[in-house]
């Protein structure tokens, strides 16, 4: 019975909405370059060629080549796995930590909800973007780096977002009769709490791993984090960038339509979710 | 009202603080030893520690913070390594380049998304709606530096209508106009000079577009839901059965109630701006602080990076509480909710 109702909910999601079926092709696409682009790139990345410099598209060079002679296919391809692994890095710590500190000041309340909303009300009140980057600078100029303050800069949506969803629940009747049953506050969260508000959460996640790439390709494309000549989509464009005075488009356009493909991919994975998750919000 | 206005003064000056707390914290987290960092790469033991008493990083932090206050009411951010200025000097000099771009972007924003989410809800479900709804999701999924630069491509390069992106006015062939504002188009009217600030005009556009597009979304979607919302409600069933005309309950009866869902979208729009701001100033030679930031950050120009941080925040603090007072004003019923 419950697995007929899934199986109706998700052709209802794809039937509906074809598009999310576009997204989801697209995602196995983006995680099948992450997990073996260096296989199915046609050249090595990082190798330059002097005989096949500002190659325009064609045979040998599917994207053309760079002022290196590099292949721009390989280099986009060999780049998904940063460009993914940064943003699902950032995303997925920001998830765990932002439902922890939002669970504990949404069920007790008080000093301790005070506390972490005054911190997130802090972080909230830079613009994001400019966060990250001073976060940057202060902690130094790593991978690692642009993944904690993009991570630090998503923080306060998963927050808000538990505390408010663990609040509306804390004095329902299961939870009560959870209580009663002699389990203490911890076990009360684990067991009976955060399992019900995963779901929505896991919309939230998949509707900010767009932004967290854009903020990650964003800090690489002004030289943060990511250093030449390793491959990264927002660092390709850069690179790119100065070639487009003497009209050599490919340089720029590949790297960013690969950006542009994989936000847009998460953006409708996102609705698609929230329509699977969430049939109220069907319209 | 007053009592309104007074409590969301004191979220400022707590929000204030809060970001002095944080700009502070991050001056204090650089990699290493920032005395040996100020010193430079010739120092020794005893000139980096000779720094450090100079920087005053031998105190302790609390003291340190209260030192680093004084600096800020005196309007002392520190001096920048890379153009040897104080750095509160290089920021006032530039803002105003950042000010102009990120208000363009805003105004273009607004004046496409509010009409076409307003058009979109008097349609629901239309062709019209679902194509306006399509084209602004996909536009969000544009990086802005790429938008700008896939702009500069088609209308520079391609089709030759934009100036070169090569900042603010094209210095070849015109003179900035006198620094009143700082802003070039409201200084080249103010000096009368219709040359310039078409000029200035035209290298505005192609920056502000890309910088605002990225904004359409989150606004026409707000103003299509708020404005669906205000059209099916019982005041408007009210005001059509009246025989009200359809502008005046269009205008009048719905929209002035959708502007308040509206300009709470704006609070995420003005933080999206002011950072996208920096990525715009890179592709198109804006000098602004933005680019200004960047060569600081690559730099390790610390003061500056702080400086920057800093001054962005406290004009995002404010803008929000400008918004939110403005909100009070347009409808009332946020002063009783408080």
């Amino acid at each position: 019975m419950r697995s007929a109702t899934l199986t109706r909910n998700i052709g209802h999601a794809f039937g509906e909405n074809r598009l999310t079926l576009v997204a989801v092709a697209i995602l196995v696409l983006l995680l099948v370059c992450a997990a073996f682009g260096q296989y199915l790139a046609p050249y090595n990345p990082l190798m330059t060629d002097g005989a096949a410099k500002m190659q325009p598209p064609g045979v040998a060079h599917l994207f053309g080549t760079d002022s290196l002679g590099r292949d721009i296919l390989s280099r986009v391809i060999v780049a998904a796995r940063l460009d993914l692994g940064m943003a699902i890095s950032a995303v997925a710590l920001s998830f765990v930590a932002g439902l922890a500190l939002g669970a504990v000041a949404g069920y007790f309340g008080g000093w301790t909800d005070r506390i972490i909303g005054r911190v997130m009300d802090t972080i909230m009140a830079f613009p994001l973007f400019v966060l990250a980057m001073g976060i940057v600078a202060a902690l130094g100029n790593s991978v690692l780096n642009i993944i904690i303050a993009t991570m630090i800069i998503n923080l306060p949506f998963y927050c808000r977002f538990a505390r408010g969803e663990v609040n509306v629940r804390r004095e329902m009747g299961y939870v009560e009769a959870a209580r009663m049953g002699g389990n203490r506050a911890l076990p009360v969260l684990a067991n009976h709490i955060i399992p019900n508000i995963l779901p929505p959460m896991m919309v939230q996640a998949s509707l900010n791993m767009g932004w967290a790439i854009l903020n990650a390709a964003g800090l690489s494309f002004i030289g943060l984090g990511v250093r030449p000549p390793t491959p990264e989509w927002g660092i390709l464009v850069s690179e790119g960038a100065s070639y487009i005075i003497s009209g050599e488009w490919w340089t720029f356009v590949f790297p960013g339509a690969a950006l542009v493909l994989a936000v847009f991919c998460f953006n409708l994975l996102g609705d698609g979710l929230r329509d699977l998750l969430d049939p109220q919000r069907r319209i | 009202m007053v009592a309104f206005i007074w409590k969301r003064l004191l979220g400022t000056i707590s929000s204030l603080i809060g970001v002095i707390v944080v700009t502070f914290l991050l001056s204090r987290a650089l990699p290493g030893d920032p005395a040996a960092y100020y010193a430079g790469p010739a120092a020794n033991a005893e000139s980096i520690a000779q720094v450090r008493k100079q920087l005053g990083l031998d105190r302790s932090l609390p003291v340190q913070f209260v030192s680093y206050l004084g600096d800020l009411a005196r309007g002392d951010l520190g001096n920048s390594l890379t153009t040897g200025q104080p750095v509160a000097t290089d920021l006032i000099q530039r803002l105003p380049a950042s000010l102009e771009l990120t208000f363009y972007a805003l105004a273009f924003a607004v004046v496409v998304a509010i009409p076409m989410g307003v058009w979109e809800a008097t349609k629901p479900d239309s062709l019209i709606d679902h194509i306006c709804r399509g084209s602004v999701s996909v536009a969000a999924a544009f990086p802005t530096f790429f938008v700008g630069l896939l702009l500069v491509y088609i209308f520079y390069f391609l089709l030759n209508v934009a100036p070169p992106p090569v900042g603010r006015l094209n210095e070849i062939l015109y003179t900035a106009p006198a620094r009143i504002t700082g802003a070039y188009t409201l200084d080249a009217l103010l000096e009368g000079n219709v040359g310039v600030f078409r000029a200035a005009l035209a290298q505005l556009v192609l920056p502000a577009i890309s910088l605002g597009l990225f904004a359409l979304a989150p606004i026409a979607r707000i103003t299509r839901a708020a404005m669906l919302q205000a059209l099916g409600s019982d005041f408007t069933r009210t005001a059509r059965a009246g025989g009200l005309p359809r502008g005046k309950i269009l205008l009048t009866y719905a929209f002035r109630n959708a502007l308040l869902p509206v300009s709470n979208v704006l609070g995420m729009v003005f933080s999206f701006l002011l950072g996208s701001n920096v990525l715009i100033e890179q592709v198109f030679g804006w000098q602004g602080i933005g680019a200004y930031v960047v060569s600081a950050v690559l730099a390790s120009d610390y003061a500056a990076v702080q400086g920057f941080v800093l001054m962005m925040a406290v004009l995002y603090v404010l803008l929000n509480l400008m918004v939110d007072l403005l909100a009070t004003i347009i409808d009332p019923r946020v002063r009783f909710e408080a």
